[in-house]
C-alpha cells in the first residue's frame, strides 16, 4: 500500500512502517521558529511549566520581523524579553533584522526537505515548498516543545492538486494559489495536507512554490508539500539521494484529487475582505488604487522584484508604491541586479526587509475608504490600517502594472 | 474500562461552523479572567446559554466547530462552564489543539446529531462509544498521551507534573 508525501515524513520521523489519516502520533521536532510577537508568551509559559533548559538550543530559531524596526515604544519590550531568553537559555540561531521568519527558515537552511518544523505563526506552512512538513501552533504548545522536543499531531488526510501545462505569460504562482483557495474555500482543506504536483509546478522555481505553500493556510491546510527536485536540492544544499524518498506514491490514498490545466488559468485577485473571494483581474479593471504593496513572505523574493523592475523600467508610478524585500539577502541581490535602482527611479518607496505593511504595524498603513493592491497573503478587515481599507491581493505582475496607472490593470506579460 | 471513563450528561445542541467569535466575542477578551468572560460564552448565538449550562453537560454540534481565530480562550470558556465534553462532526485544527492543551475533551462523531435533541441524556464511554436510549455509536479512542494532557487539566499542568516527576526522580 502506498503513502502520501506527508505520511512518509511522519512514518520516518516516528520510525514506524505504517500510519493512517486520523491516527494521533507524537513526532520528534526537527526545528522550531518563534517570532517577536509571541516570544514573551512563550517565555512565560516555558517557565510556568517548570522547565530549566531547552531540549536542544540548536533546534530553536528566534526571529524578529513583525516589529522591526520598532515603531511603538511597547514593541521594545518584546526584544528585551527575547534577548533575555536568548541569554538565559543559550539560543544561537537569532535573527534581529535579517528579514521575515518564513523566508529565513528555508533560506538559512533551518527547514530542510523531510523535516518536521513548527512555528508560532499560521504561515509556517511555507516550508512545504522544499518538502518539509511545517505547521503553525499556539504559544503554549511551543513552550512545551522547547522543553520536550515533541509534539502530538493528527496524521492528516491529503488532497492532491495536479496542475499540468504551461501558464499563460501573465499568470504566476500567486494566481494559481488564489484560484485554488477560491475553489477550496477558506475551510476546504482544514486538518488536511495539500500535495501539489504536475508539470506546471515542476517547471516552477522554489520561490514560486513558496508562494503557494505560504498561502495554503488560507484554505485551512495544515501543510502544503512539494516533491523535492534538483532545484530544491540546490536551494536547500542537500543531495538528491537525501530526498529521493520524498514523493507521494501512485497508489497512495488521497481524500480528493483536484486537477487544473495551466493554460486555462487567468490573472486573479482576492477581493475585500476574504482570501477566498476570488475574481479575475478582467472583472476588476479600472478600480482606483491609493497604494500598491510588493513584498511579504508570499511575494517579496528576488523573482518578484525582478518582475516588478521589468514592468516599471522607465515608468513612473501613479499611486504610492511600497516595496519590501523579504530578507536582507534578497535586498542585497536586488541591489546588485539593479532592480532597486529601477524601482526607486519609478517612484517606489523601498523599506527594510521584514513583515512591514503586511501585518499592518508600519510602512504604509491606510485609512477607511482607501484601496490597496498588495502581494501578501491576507486581506482581512483591519489588516493594513483601519477597519474599512479595501485590500485586493494579487501577483507582483498585477501589482506593478497597476501601480503605473493607479488602478487595477491587466498584468503585462512577464514571460 | 473503569467507571471514570464512563459518564452521562445532558445535551445542548449547536449547529455547524460555531466560530471562536461565537464562543467568546473579541470584545470580552480584555476582561481580567476566563471566569469573568464565561458568562458571555456563546452570547452572539444564544445569550442565555452560558447561564443554563450545568456542570457535566455535553455540547453536541455539527462540522467545523471552533473555526476562526487561534484564541486559546475559546476552549477555556467551555471548560470554565464545566462542560464535560464537546461532540462534533469535525473541529477546526487550531481549536482542536488548543482544547486538548487546555484540558477540554473533544469527541468526533457524525451520527449522534441525527438522534439527539436538546435536553436528552447520553452516556459516553471513553474510547468506545456514545449511547442514547440503547443505540450505540462507536467513537475513536484518544491516545494515552492526549488523555494524560486532558486528565492533568491541560498542557501547562501536564508539563508541571512531568517536570515535578523528573525533579523527584
Amino acid at each position: 500500500m502506498g503513502y502520501t508525501l506527508i505520511e512518509k515524513i511522519i512514518k520516518k520521523n516516528i520510525g514506524t512502517d505504517h500510519v493512517e489519516p486520523g491516527q494521533i502520533v507524537t513526532v520528534n521536532v526537527d526545528r522550531v521558529m518563534i517570532h517577536d510577537i509571541f516570544i514573551p508568551f512563550v517565555a512565560d509559559k516555558f517557565e510556568e511549566m517548570g522547565f530549566q533548559k531547552l531540549w536542544d538550543p540548536d533546534k530553536v530559531v528566534l526571529i524578529y520581523d513583525h516589529l522591526v524596526p520598532a515603531s511603538a515604544v511597547e514593541d521594545i519590550r518584546h526584544f528585551k524579553i527575547g534577548d533575555a531568553f536568548v541569554e538565559k537559555y543559550g539560543l544561537t540561531h537569532v535573527h534581529r533584522s535579517d528579514g521575515i521568519c518564513h523566508q529565513l527558515m528555508t533560506e538559512a537552511g533551518y527547514a530542510k526537505p523531510g523535516d518536521i518544523v513548527f512555528g508560532t505563526d499560521s504561515h509556517t506552512t511555507t516550508y512545504g515548498c522544499v518538502g518539509c512538513f511545517s505547521s503553525g501552533i499556539g504559544y503554549t504548545e511551543m513552550a512545551s516543545i522547547l522543553g520536550t522536543g515533541e509534539l502530538w499531531i493528527r496524521v492528516p488526510e491529503t488532497i492532491k492538486v495536479v496542475i499540468d501545462g504551461e501558464l499563460p505569460p501573465n499568470v504566476t504562482a500567486k494566481d494559481v494559489i488564489l484560484r485554488l483557495i477560491g475553489d477550496l474555500r477558506a475551510d476546504g482543506a482544514t486538518y488536511k495536507a495539500l500535495e501539489i504536483t504536475g508539470s506546471t509546478v515542476d517547471a516552477m522555481s522554489v520561490a514560486s512554490r513558496m508562494t503557494i505553500s505560504n498561502m495554503a493556510i488560507e484554505a485551512g491546510a495544515k501543510a502544503c508539500l512539494f516533491r523535492p527536485d534538483e532545484k530544491t536540492c540546490e536551494y536547500s544544499q542537500v543531495s538528491l539521494s537525501d530526498v529521493d524518498w520524498l514523493y507521494g506514491d501512485e497508489d497512495a490514498s488521497y481524500c480528493k484529487v483536484i486537477q487544473y490545466r495551466a493554460e486555462e488559468l487567468v490573472p486573479v485577485c482576492a477581493c475585500p475582505s476574504q482570501v477566498d473571494n476570488i475574481h479575475p483581474v478582467a472583472e476588476l479593471i479600472g478600480t482606483t488604487l491609493d497604494q500598491v504593496f510588493i513584498g511579504s513572505c508570499t511575494n517579496g523574493r528576488l523573482e518578484d522584484l525582478a518582475v516588478a523592475a521589468r514592468i516599471l523600467e522607465g515608468k513612473t508610478v501613479a499611486c504610492k508604491l511600497i516595496v519590501t524585500p523579504a530578507s536582507r539577502k534578497i535586498y542585497l541581490e536586488a541591489i546588485e541586479a539593479g532592480y532597486m535602482k529601477t524601482l526607486a527611479a519609478a517612484g517606489a518607496i523601498i523599506t527594510q526587509p521584514g513583515c512591514g505593511l503586511c501585518c499592518g504595524r508600519a510602512g504604509g498603513i491606510l485609512c477607511d475608504g482607501e484601496k490597496v493592491l498588495a502581494t501578501n497573503n491576507r486581506n482581512f478587515l483591519g489588516r493594513m490600517g483601519t477597519s474599512k481599507v479595501g485590500i485586493y491581493l494579487g501577483s507582483p505582475a498585477t501589482a506593478a502594472t497597476s501601480a503605473i496607472y493607479g488602478k487595477i490593470t491587466m498584468p503585462e506579460n512577464i514571460r | 474500562m473503569s467507571d471514570t471513563n464512563t459518564f452521562t450528561g445532558k445535551v445542548w445542541v449547536l449547529g455547524d461552523d460555531i466560530d471562536t467569535d461565537i464562543i467568546i466575542p473579541t470584545e470580552y477578551l480584555a476582561l481580567p479572567s476566563v471566569e469573568d468572560m464565561k458568562q458571555y460564552g456563546f452570547s452572539p448565538l444564544r445569550p442565555e446559554l452560558a447561564g443554563q449550562i450545568q456542570e457535566g453537560d455535553i455540547i453536541v454540534a455539527g462540522k467545523n466547530f471552533g473555526c476562526g481565530s487561534s484564541r486559546e480562550q475559546a476552549p477555556e470558556i467551555i471548560k470554565a462552564l464545566k462542560v464535560k465534553c464537546v461532540i462534533a462532526k469535525s473541529y477546526a485544527r487550531i481549536f482542536f489543539r488548543n482544547s486538548i492543551n487546555n484540558g477540554l475533551l473533544l469527541i468526533e462523531n457524525s451520527e449522534i446529531q441525527d438522534v439527539v435533541k436538546e435536553g436528552d441524556e447520553i452516556t459516553v464511554t471513553m474510547g468506545e462509544s456514545i449511547e442514547k436510549d440503547g443505540q450505540i455509536f462507536p467513537i475513536a479512542s484518544l491516545p494515552d498521551n492526549l488523555m494524560d494532557i486532558i486528565n492533568a487539566g491541560g498542557l501547562v499542568k501536564a508539563m508541571q507534573k512531568r517536570n515535578g516527576i523528573l525533579q523527584e526522580g
